[in-house]
């Protein structure tokens, strides 16, 4: 039985084709730009989805991709919505959630249990017993739930891209091609949107015979396409609103963000329907559903339909139908049909029975509409079933009311509310360079939209014009109603839904209002009306109503709800974005690569971990340790932070930053710079080098180096300081020259006297080195003599090279960031943010001596002083016997002591120079002491118990550093 | 994506800054009690708000009154008008 009409003149089909795909096996045929719900409904096919909850048949309804009943999925996707998604050759689908198939789902007789099933049902029947809430939830998450999601899913990867525009128009209806039009003409770059493959809007479904619109949609339509200033944008949803008109344009391939200047939002209207027993059986459609599907899909709604109006829109539907072939049987008007326009009249004239104030009772029939059931309406909503009358008919069409798609306006912290005369939420007060017009502003006639449209275009022009905008958002508004107030009837037997997405009855929102939820967005939470697919969008509305007349309320006091982003559900992956991770490459990258480095994250910076092969880590770790303390090694240190700090106030700037004293740091020295926050914990250490009066070099650790240029910064401007900060990190490298030969080695290329009176151990020195420029610090974080050279970026590489080859003799090796944490772990030296966390002050750290609090100032000066008596954990280094072959040791074990957790490893590993584990733990105080036992829970629930000892574990007096000692080996 | 308007470059998205939090002057020398206050306790309440925002592609920091109720920038602070003395250290050696 096919439903097909003759070509219709807006229609969006391609007649010379076929396209064929099938349904749970069942093959359809349809034209290129039929969507799926059309095209089944052209076949006959009525029973097109079954609801979430009961299971019970459903059909069309908006066309407009709110009929998340009619839900069906394939192998790719679980989402796909029959009323707008097209057809192609060889699709095969699926009617979602139905356990058995469309024609037998299993689940069919959850209606009947819809009498237990009532309101809150879950949050009560299952709270006790407690324990057998494990088993209920099983069912329920077997029962529930939209698709399946196949597991096997193929990555897709979809870019997002930028665009921009002055005035952006959403939707293109009349209002929107109009306003786009307008702002354009007054020279504005205009990007206009809508959600449908093609513009037209309302005039192209519900305007189709009347010959005001015929003249306005040519003259748009044609004007619009050759405006070179506006960039038209279909199948385009426009998401959601962000600050600042920050709009993602949603386009079937990828998501544009969009930076509009100002924003028209045309949003038009979503129809609602009208709540009565069986008001969901297929066949029972809004007006405006049926007008889409005859414009636009030339398919018939029904043969005989029973019209159910309240506005002069219903009539318009109706002679449409007529048009299309339908036999209306009759038209029940809300209201009063002599106070509408003449169309009613003309429905008349054309045979019509017109009935004055009656409501639908029922809807009859089981797996769609065979008949209607109306009756006179009395005082207070109740109808007259003395007076009821019945007609057989295969379909009811409904145009009892509308609700604003103003979904965008509430997210850019518009007021709506509710306007009594045209019975509708409407926009009260919009932010800057927000504007509604047209039905969404509550304006219906063609021509006054036309009119409103250009109102808002021009306040649109006059904001990016920098002029204050003078139009009239009220001036076009419509002074009839074009809503029914209670669209509603109440029926003993329920199943007169008010939600379609999560079959809410009236009586489970009449239960709702009873149990005490008094506004709309607490009602939504309990009831879960409005939280399904469709977000509300045709159950909110109703859902206000009831509760409002429940209550005795306003609408406006009842509150709508503000929808959040997105408008329309969106594919994942066009919201996710790609991993995008920049990596910093030190200039010694490559001399890395060479050697046979095998890299590690340390920030944003790719670093060596070690040099060698994998399997060989370990050996190749303790032998570049070895070749430190032995003899010499290299390392690139070029991720460490480095900044400059000049001017008269750079000595007080750091003073006040750092926890040592800095004033009184003698030029070509350095001295340790320990930064802690204002609550005392350790954010930062590195080296303060003075070159000058007023010339300071300080370095910082890797991953902190932004952070502090950046918080020196902030603290010159705060306290007014006559500085200047340079942040050299990335445009100097750096490198340690460590191990007992280095001296031995720097000395045959720079003419600096590397003596230890002329270059003391923490001395900073200017030089050349190998010809080339080179600041040089004595630094002992490995422990051994050496030094540390930066040099310009470009340079460096020779720099390495020369070193390498130059170093042979002495056996150089490169050491990765693995032995040099062992290094420094072997003289007990802490790595901020491991060793220390996000409590860890300096008095924790063992570092006491680091904190100068007879300071006046620095930043977390008087914290420290607070905390120091109080100081209740203690890092102390700990060891294993050489023997010790238990369970691996790794940071982050706790310390057990009492089976409390007393404290936690922070850094455990070989010591190739001792021969055994050794590690650092922060621990609670009264458990801290020499010798004393460390009880470290391993991975498997082991305890192992290590033992407390002094750090440094290595060289506790630091006469490795010092040159004597070099120079008697030497000897 | 919301716009920060700098007195000098114009409206930059907020991607390219670093929230640095409300202005607020320690109380240099007060009690434990209020010194304790200062460091942990913030004023949570929607209002006109002074705030560091630090523009990472410039390296700069800027000061800015917003309403963070409205989340709209009210205007830029000239770092001048906020300024205050360290507690005096040691001269310079």
């Amino acid at each position: 039985m096919s439903c097909r009409l003759p070509i219709q003149p807006f229609e969006w089909l391609d007649r010379h084709q076929r396209v064929r795909f099938t349904l749970e096996g069942r093959g359809f045929e349809g034209y290129p730009g039929d969507c799926v719900s059309s095209a089944l409904w052209a076949s006959g096919q009525r029973l097109l989805g079954r609801s979430f909850k009961y299971h019970r048949p459903r059909g069309l309804l908006s066309l407009a991709n709110h009929d998340i009943n009619a839900l069906y999925e394939n192998a790719d996707d679980t989402h796909i919505r029959g009323d707008v998604t097209p057809i192609s050759a060889g699709l095969q689908l699926s009617a979602t959630n139905t356990p058995g198939g469309l024609w037998h789902d299993r689940m069919r007789w959850l209606g009947r249990l819809s009498p237990m099933l009532r309101v809150g049902f879950y949050y009560k029947a299952f709270h006790s017993p407690r324990r057998l809430f494990p088993f209920w939830e099983g069912v329920i998450r077997r029962a529930a739930g939209l698709g399946k999601v196949n597991t096997a899913w193929r990555r897709q990867v979809t870019p997002k891209w930028y665009t921009h525009c002055e005035v952006l128009v959403i939707g293109a209806g009349p209002a929107g091609m109009q306003a786009a039009l307008h702002a354009a003409e007054g020279g504005a770059r205009v990007i206009l949107v809508d959600e449908n493959p093609h513009i037209g809007g309302s005039l192209d479904y519900a305007w189709v015979h009347d010959s005001e619109a015929a003249s306005i949609r040519v003259q748009l339509k044609q004007a619009i396409k050759a405006h070179p200033g506006i960039q038209v944008m279909t199948g385009t949803v426009a998401g959601g609103w962000y600050a600042d008109q920050w709009i993602p344009l949603c386009t079937p391939d990828g998501i544009a963000k969009t930076r509009a200047g100002t924003m028209i939002v045309a949003s038009g209207l979503l129809e609602q329907p009208a709540v009565f027993h069986n008001n969901d059986l297929p066949g029972v459609m809004l007006a405006s559903g049926a007008q889409r599907l005859v414009a636009r899909y030339a398919v018939q709604p029904c043969r005989r339909a029973l019209l159910l109006v309240a506005n002069d829109e219903g009539y318009r539907a109706a002679l449409d139908m007529v048009a299309a072939g339908v036999e209306l049987v009759a038209v029940a008007d809300l209201g009063d049909p002599d106070a509408r326009s003449a169309l009613a009249d003309e429905l008349r004239s054309e045979g019509v029975p017109v009935f004055a104030r009656h409501m639908i009772h029922e809807a009859e029939g089981s797996d769609g509409v065979t008949g209607a059931v109306i009756a006179p309406r009395i005082a207070d909503g109740q109808l007259d079933l003395s007076a009821s009358r019945r007609f057989a008919c295969d379909g009811i069409l409904m145009s009892v009311g509308w609700a604003p798609a103003a979904h965008l306006l509430y997210q850019a912290g518009g007021k709506l509310g509710y306007d009594e005369r045209i019975g509708q939420i409407v926009p009260r007060e919009l932010p800057d360079g927000v504007y509604a017009a047209g039905r969404v502003n509550g304006v219906f006639a063609l021509a006054d939209q036309l009119q409103d449209a250009r109102r808002a275009a021009a306040d649109a022009l006059a904001v990016l014009a920098g002029h204050t905008p003078k139009g009239d958002p009220l001036r076009w508004r419509s002074r009839d109603c074009h809503s029914a107030d209670w669209p509603i009837a109440e029926h003993p037997k329920g199943k007169n839904f008010v939600d379609m997405d999560e079959d809410l009855q009236l009586r489970d929102l009449l239960d709702a209002a009873a149990e005490g939820f008094d506004n709309i967005e607490l009602i939504k939470r309990f009831s879960t009306v409005g939280m399904g697919p469709s977000q509300g969008k045709h159950a909110n509305m109703n859902a206000i109503r009831v509760l409002a007349r429940t209550l005795g309320q306003t609408i406006d006091q009842t509150g709508s709800t503000t929808a959040r982003p997105f408008y329309h559900p969106q594919r994942l992956d066009h919201l996710a974005g790609r991993r995008f991770r920049v990596h910093q490459r030190s200039a010694l990258h490559e001399q890395h690569v060479a050697a046979g480095a095998m890299f590690m994250e340390a920030g944003h910076w790719q670093r060596p971990d070690y040099y060698g092969s994998p399997a060989e880590r370990e050996d190749q770790i303790r032998a570049e340790v070895r070749a430190v303390r032995n003899g010499l090694g290299i390392i690139d240190v070029s991720t460490l932070g480095k900044i400059e700090v000049l001017g008269p106030d750079a000595a007080r700037l750091l003073d006040a930053v750092y926890t040592m004293r800095m004033t009184n740091v003698k030029q070509g020295m350095t001295r340790y710079a320990l930064s802690v926050d204002e609550t005392g914990v350790i954010v930062d250490d590195g080296i303060v080098g003075r070159l000058g009066a007023d010339r300071f070099y300080v370095t910082t650790t890797t991953s902190h180096a932004a952070a502090s240029y950046r918080q020196l910064g902030r603290y010159t401007a705060e306290w007014g300081l006559n500085v200047r900060i340079l942040n050299r990190t990335g445009q100097l490298a750096a490198m340690n020259l460590a191990g007992p030969h280095s001296r031995r080695l720097l000395a045959t290329l720079t003419d600096l006297d590397l003596s230890e009176d002329a270059f003391p151990y923490l001395g900073i020195r200017e030089a050349e080195v190998a010809g080339i420029p080179a600041r040089l610090m004595r630094v002992g974080f490995v422990g051994e003599l050496g030094y540390e050279i930066h040099v310009p970026y470009t340079c460096a590489a020779e720099l390495w090279q020369r070193l390498m080859a130059d170093g042979d003799d002495y056996g150089i090796r490169p050491f990765g960031v693995e032995a040099q944490r062992r290094l420094r772990l072997e003289k007990g030296h802490i790595i901020v943010g491991q060793d220390s966390d996000g409590l860890t002050t300096p008095y924790e750290a063992g570092m006491p001596w680091s904190v100068h609090l007879k300071k006046p100032f620095f930043v977390g000066r008087q914290t420290l002083e607070v905390l120091q008596p109080r100081t209740a954990r203690q890092l102390v280094g700990f060891a294993l016997p050489t023997n010790y072959t238990g369970p691996e040791l790794c940071e982050c074990l706790l310390v057990i002591a009492d089976g409390n957790i007393r404290g936690r490893v922070t850094s455990v590993s070989y010591s190739p120079t001792l021969g055994h584990l050794i590690g650092l733990a922060m621990i609670d105080k009264p458990l801290a002491g020499i010798d004393q036992p460390l009880p470290i829970r391993t991975t498997d629930g082991r305890i192992v118990e290590a033992r407390q000892v002094a750090t440094p574990f290595y060289d506790p007096e630091g006469l490795r550093q010092r040159a004597d000692l070099q120079l008697a080996e030497a000897v | 994506m919301k716009l920060i308007p700098l007195p000098d470059l114009g409206p930059r998205p907020r991607s390219e800054f670093d929230y640095g939090g409300e202005l607020r002057r320690p109380p240099m020398g007060a009690d434990t009690a209020l010194w304790a206050a200062y460091v942990f306790n913030r004023q949570g309440a929607p209002g006109l708000l002074r705030e560091w925002w630090y523009h990472r592609p410039t390296g700069a920091w800027y000061l800015f009154e917003r309403d963070t109720l409205a989340d709209r920038f009210i205007r830029h602070i000239p770092v001048q008008d906020i300024q205050y003395e360290l507690p005096s250290a040691d001269p310079a050696v």
